[in-house]
Formats: C-alpha cells, structure tokens, sequence
C-alpha cells in the first residue's frame, strides 16, 4: 500500500493538530497507568498518610493466591464466551436482516437498543429476570426441573453473567457486521449464484472472508469490553459472587482496591491485566491479521 | 433607566448573597442513608439549621456505606474531604487508624469547649468507638443490633402460640418444622447479615471470643479464632437446615433477598436488624409481626449481641470556625430529643441514657411492644472481653470472606469446619496486610 505524504508548511502545525488527541491519551490514559504502575510497587494505608516500597511483593503475593489464580482462568472463560456468543449472535442477526428487502430500519433499530442501556441497568434487568425467589426464569425452569439459584451455584452465576454481558455487546458488533455485509459486493454473490453455489457456500467462501476486517476488528473490541467494561453488569447482578464464582479479573480490581482498599495490590491486578490485553492483542495483531483480506 | 435598575437589583442580591455566606459557616456531612432514613435525616439536619443562624449543616447522600466511606478517603487525598462523614462500624479500625486524617470526636468537642458528657452514651454503644483509654473517637449516630422478626399468623396457622418466640436454636428448629409440615409456610426462617448476625452476633450472644487479644481492641497483632466448636456447630446447622428447607440463604453482605423472603410470607422467622423495623412494619402486608431476642444455644446461656451501624468521623483540614460549627451540631444531634425522634422512627438504639429514658416516659415502649427488644438484648448482661464487640483493619474485606466461605459450605464444597479454619487464616492474612500498612 502506498501512502500519501503531506508536507505542512510549518513545523509547529502537525504537532498542534496531534497535540489534543496526545494531551487526552497523557492525562487520560498515561499517567493514571504510571500512576498504577508505581503505586503497584508501593504499600499504602488508604487515606494515603505513610507510604513505603516493597518492590514486587503485590505482584508475588498474586501469583501464589489461588483466589488470583483461578480469577485469570475464570475471565479467560467468560471472554472466550462471551466474545463467541455475541459475536455468532450479532452475525447471524446480521445477516438475516441483510437479507431483508422492507422493514430492515426498523429491526436494526430495535436491535441496537441494549446498546443504549447502561451496564448496571442492564445488570438489573437481569437479575431481576433471574432473581430465585422473584424472577420469571427461575419459575419456569422449575417446570423443567432445573433448581435456579445462582447466589449458590457458581455455574450458573457465571451463565448469568455471560448472558447479561453478551446481550448488550450483541448490539454493537450487529452494527458492524451489518455495514460490513453491505459493503460486500453484490455481483460477488450474483455471479457465484449463477455458477451454482448454494446460500452456505456462498456465505462461506465469499461472504464470510470479505467480512475477515470487521470480524477481527470486532475481536479486539470485544476483548477490550470483556475485559475491562464488564464491570457493572458483574456489579449489578452477582457481584463477584458466590464463593468468587464471577469474580472476574476487571471486578477484583474494583473490590480489593475500591472496597477494600488495598490500593497496592489492587494496582498491581490493574497493571497485569492491562499487559494481559496488551499481549493479546499484539498476538492478533501479529498472528490473525495475517488471514484478514484487506 | 431600566438598565440602571436591573444592574441594581443584580447588585443588591449578589451583596444580599454574599452577607449570607459571610454570616453562616458551612459545614458539609457526607452521610449514607437512603430512602426513609435519609429524609427524616434531612429533616434532623433541617431542624439543626433553623434552630440557629451561625452555622449551615449540608448534608450529602454519597451512597452506600462502603461508597460513602471510599468516597470520603479519595476525598481526603484530594485535600476536598468534608467536614463530617459517617462510616459504618466495620470501617472503624481503618479510620482509628489513619491518625492524620481524623480530629478525634473527644478533642474536638474539649477543644471547641463544647457541652459535652461522654457518661451520658450508653456503654455499649460508644465501648465501640472508644480508644484503648477510653475516650470517644467518633459520634455515634446510627447503632443497631440484629434481632428476631417473627410472623404471628403463620404461627397461629401452624398452632404455635404467636406470643411465644422460640428462646433458643432447638426450639426454632422444632417451631419451623411444625411450621413447614402444617404448610403455614414454606421455610423456617431467614437472615439477613450472615456474617454480622450468624458469626459475629453469634459468637458474643454465646459469649466466643471472634479474636484474640479482646477480639482485637488490644492491638493490631489480634488474630481470629472464629472457628471454635460452637461455630461449627451452628454453621453446621445451617448447611443441614438450608438442604432441608427449614432455612432459606438471602445472599451475601446485608442479604438483598432475605426480607422478601419474609414479606411474602414465604419465611415464617427473620433474623436483621433492629432498625428493619420500619421496613418490616410498612412491607408486612396481611399479617401481624412479632419480636424477639436472638436465639440461644440450650447449653450457652446468652450473653449480650453487638452493635453494627455507623457513627460520625469528623476529618482533618477544616478550619477552626467549621468545627466549632460540627462540635455544636454534634451537640444538637445528642440532645434527648433528637435522639428518641431518630431511635423511635428508625429502630436504631437510642445512643444515650437519657434519649432511652425519655422513650420510657412518653411511655413509646408500651405503645409499641417489641421496640425495646433490641435495647434488652444489648444490655442483657455486662460485656465482657467476648462481647463488646470487635475492632479488626481491613475488616470490609474479612466480610467479603465471611460471605464466601459461608457460600462455599451451602454449596457443598466444604464442611463447616473447612469453611471456618479457611476463614480464619484467609483473615489473618488480611490482618497481617492492614498491621504492615499501619505501623
């Protein structure tokens, strides 16, 4: 690929058009990190009154928590879960209002609401629905013969979640793969028609594969959210619980440090989960990307 | 002309303003009582303003106890702190110590040359808040003290006498047993508070000590010893009676599904606080509450329960005007009145001598049988080391742990005795964290 390149007549210009993104990237994101990264090495009573350095002593101590260690496996579960679900789901919505000739607006828009619902909200509604003594679901999966009761069942906590953190992800990625099923080009899929390739086919060899960019784009965004945006539907429908059963690594962070306040180890889970997204997305970058068709 | 007078008049209100400001000193409580309790707390603080015209009370609702409390820390570490902020009793060891932070309630009331008898609070409230010399360290303002709810009717249906609650765990599981094969409902009881009512409470009314050295008022190197026989007994007790019905699990920390559980009738016994009440009396719809103690183990005569709620830490940082303004509000709020008008509507302990004593002269514990329960049963014997409550760092966490390994035995992964050795040392741990930080 080539690129343009543009000469400003000044040297100042480029920096002063690039220095808003770079001042929100310093104060936003840089120096809370370095923040972390340094108080990570530190102990620290709350109110912040004595501070001394213990050098990697949080970070030790976590890796011989068995707590910590089955958080990691845990969120490794729910991201891989919740990533496949809303993903598939938000495909297969996709393409079937793709497909639609009236009427399309109308369920895409209906379709995006979740997105709008705030993740405690939609945490709520959840834990409503599912709520053992109170919910709907719970009344009729007893007819089934399933005793729901996620405050006890670690399994089926760690569904509810998955489920309330899927469905509003589900929105945002069918927007996306909408746009991205309208910009594959029609006379692609007319002339594999006429060579007879049936609707599967089709969606397999063509389809799918032009789509490679946004599905992998989609991949990193929904790393990111697993990762780091699940908090309040967590917050709001089991809190971590039972038994840490959905004590994720993102709502470990916010209990250890926000109410326990135990700031140094809190930063530290903080730093490790922030390489933990970094790694992998230098891993898609390096090794998916490769079969995404530009 | 017009311009004139309307610059005037701008002029005129923004001197008007400033002569306010300039006359009444502000003085800013974050607090965390939502819903029926925060109003009658904005009207206590309403009826403080008006009463007076040097100083102006604000209070602010910053959310739950352990937000308020978080609130209030990143506060004081951006130099914004309030004045006054209230801090449930688990925060109490974190606030003890961060000696830099807090202006003790007993200097600033000497220093402010306040009206002030610590005598007049009732032992067991401010025992509490007291350092080890015994002066008090923060206001006690919200103190409560979990008792029995009971419903009458089920009783009745279930032919159990409805004035008789069961006095002890035999005869609660023997009551709900009749209540369930009668169908009058369909568990036994329920609790709110596991860790606070089942453990802490627990322990003190059978007279255990939760840790060593006077489970922790002696000093930071305290370690828990919440797994003796008794608690593993009754924590063995309620795995069995949650498989069987006769309990039924309302979720961790205050147990968000317990009073449902009550309210619906679904449960016939209630274990939560005494200052439920409000809530129980206006949510008990087609039936008639009863009170009583907590139960006891046959073999254990009951000691006396513990408090839990909250009480106001004033914080460094403000100026000398300010708290003189705090110290004269603190006053107000422990005046007779205010606090039988607080104690009476909220279910919370009256906090001082009087306060109680004037409740028994407008003869409010006769008109209303079962609101002094929770007052008996704190001042049922004179405290002793196991019982007169527990002062433990990081203490929010150790509940989060309490909450867990309770979890842990319902569901079948551990035994009680498994569940409490785990609490026990995870605690420890915690405890060592917050001695290393603090010393």
């Amino acid at each position: 690929m080539d690129t343009k390149r543009t000469v400003f007549p000044s040297q100042g210009l480029p920096y002063l058009l690039v220095a808003p993104q770079l001042i929100i990237t310093l104060i936003f994101f840089i120096w809370p990190a370095g923040q972390a990264i340094k108080s990570s090495f530190e102990r620290e009573d709350p109110f912040g009154l004595s501070t001394s350095f213990v050098g990697l002593q949080h970070y030790a101590r976590l890796f011989q928590e068995p707590a910590y260690l089955a958080s990691i496996g845990r969120t490794a579960l729910f991201a891989l879960a919740v990533t496949l679900i809303s993903m598939g789901l938000a495909l297969v919505l996709a393409v079937a209002v793709n497909r639609l000739i009236r009427g399309g607006t109308a369920y895409s828009t209906m379709l995006l609401w979740p997105y709008a619902v705030s993740p405690v909200v939609a945490g709520i509604l959840w834990w409503f629905i599912f709520n053992s003594s109170t919910g709907i679901l719970p009344y009729m999966l007893e007819f089934v013969g399933v005793d729901w009761n996620h405050q006890l069942n670690g399994a089926q906590a760690m569904i509810l979640i998955i489920i309330a953190a899927s469905w509003k992800q589900i929105s945002y990625n069918f927007l996306f793969f909408l746009a991205g099923l309208q910009s594959v080009p029609q006379s692609l899929n007319e002339a594999a028609a006429i060579d007879g390739a049936g609707p599967f086919k089709r969606f397999w060899t063509i389809v799918f594969p032009l789509l490679s960019p946004t599905t992998f784009f989609l991949m990193i965004v929904n790393l990111n959210y697993t990762m780091f945006d699940t908090f309040g539907v967590v917050d709001a429908t089991t809190a971590g619980g039972p038994n840490q059963a959905t004590n994720i690594l993102v709502y470990k962070v916010y209990s250890d440090g926000y109410i326990g306040l135990n700031l140094g180890s809190s930063s530290a889970q903080s730093v490790i989960l922030m390489l933990f997204v970094i790694v992998l997305t230098v891993i898609q970058f390096r090794y998916v990307e490769r079969r995404v068709q530009y | 002309m017009k311009n004139l007078n309307r610059m005037g008049l701008a002029a005129l209100t923004l001197a008007l303003s400033t002569s306010v400001a300039f006359a009444a000193t502000e003085v800013t409580w974050w607090h965390a009582m939502g819903g029926e309790l925060g109003t009658k707390l904005e009207e206590i603080v309403a009826g403080y303003n008006a009463s007076q015209s040097d100083y102006v009370v604000t209070p602010v609702y910053k959310g739950s106890y352990a937000e308020t409390m978080t609130a209030a820390i990143a506060a004081f570490r951006a130099g914004e702190q309030p004045e006054i902020v209230q801090v449930f009793e688990v925060g109490t060891g974190t606030m003890m110590a961060a000696k830099g932070a807090i202006y003790p309630v007993y200097q600033l009331m000497a220093d402010m040359g306040a009206d002030f008898d610590p005598a007049g609070f009732l032992p067991t409230v401010v025992g509490y808040y007291t350092d080890t010399e015994g002066n008090m360290l923060s206001m006690p303002f919200n103190s409560s003290t979990p008792i029995m709810y009971y419903n009458k009717n089920v009783f009745e249906a279930a032919g159990l006498d409805p004035e008789m609650p069961p006095k002890t765990w035999e005869e609660l599981e023997a009551f709900s047993r009749q209540i369930m094969e009668s169908g009058a409902a369909d568990c036994g009881f329920t609790s709110g508070w596991i860790s606070w009512a089942q453990l802490e409470n627990f322990s003190a009314w059978h007279n255990q000590p939760i840790g060593t050295l006077e489970n922790g008022f002696g000093g930071l190197d305290s370690e828990f010893v919440v797994n003796g026989p008794l608690q593993v007994k009754h924590w063995e007790n309620l795995k069995r009676w949650q498989d069987e019905g006769v309990f039924s699990y309302g979720g961790p920390g205050g147990g968000a599904d317990a009073p449902a559980k009550f309210y619906t009738g679904e449960c016939a016994i209630y274990m939560n606080s005494s200052a439920s009440r409000a809530g129980v009396l206006a949510n008990a719809e087609g039936f008639e509450v009863g009170f009583g103690m907590l139960p006891h183990y046959e073999e254990v005569e009951p000691q006396n329960s513990i408090i839990g709620g909250a009480t106001l830490w004033v914080l460094q940082g403000a100026d000398e005007a300010q708290y003189k303004g705090v110290a004269d509000f603190f006053s107000y709020l422990s005046s007779a009145e205010v606090q039988a008008d607080w104690h009476q509507y909220s279910g919370y302990l009256p906090i001082t001598q009087a306060a109680y004593e004037l409740g028994q002269s407008q003869g409010y514990y006769e008109a209303n049988p079962g609101s002094d329960v929770a007052i008996k049963q704190m001042t049922l014997n004179a405290p002793t080391e196991n019982s007169k409550g527990l002062r433990f760092g990081n203490y929010v966490q150790v509940r989060d742990v309490i909450d867990q390994e309770f979890q842990a035995l319902l569901a079948g992964d551990k035994t009680a005795q498994q569940a409490l050795d785990d609490l026990v040392s995870r605690g420890n741990q915690l405890l060592r964290d917050f001695q290393a930080a603090n010393q």
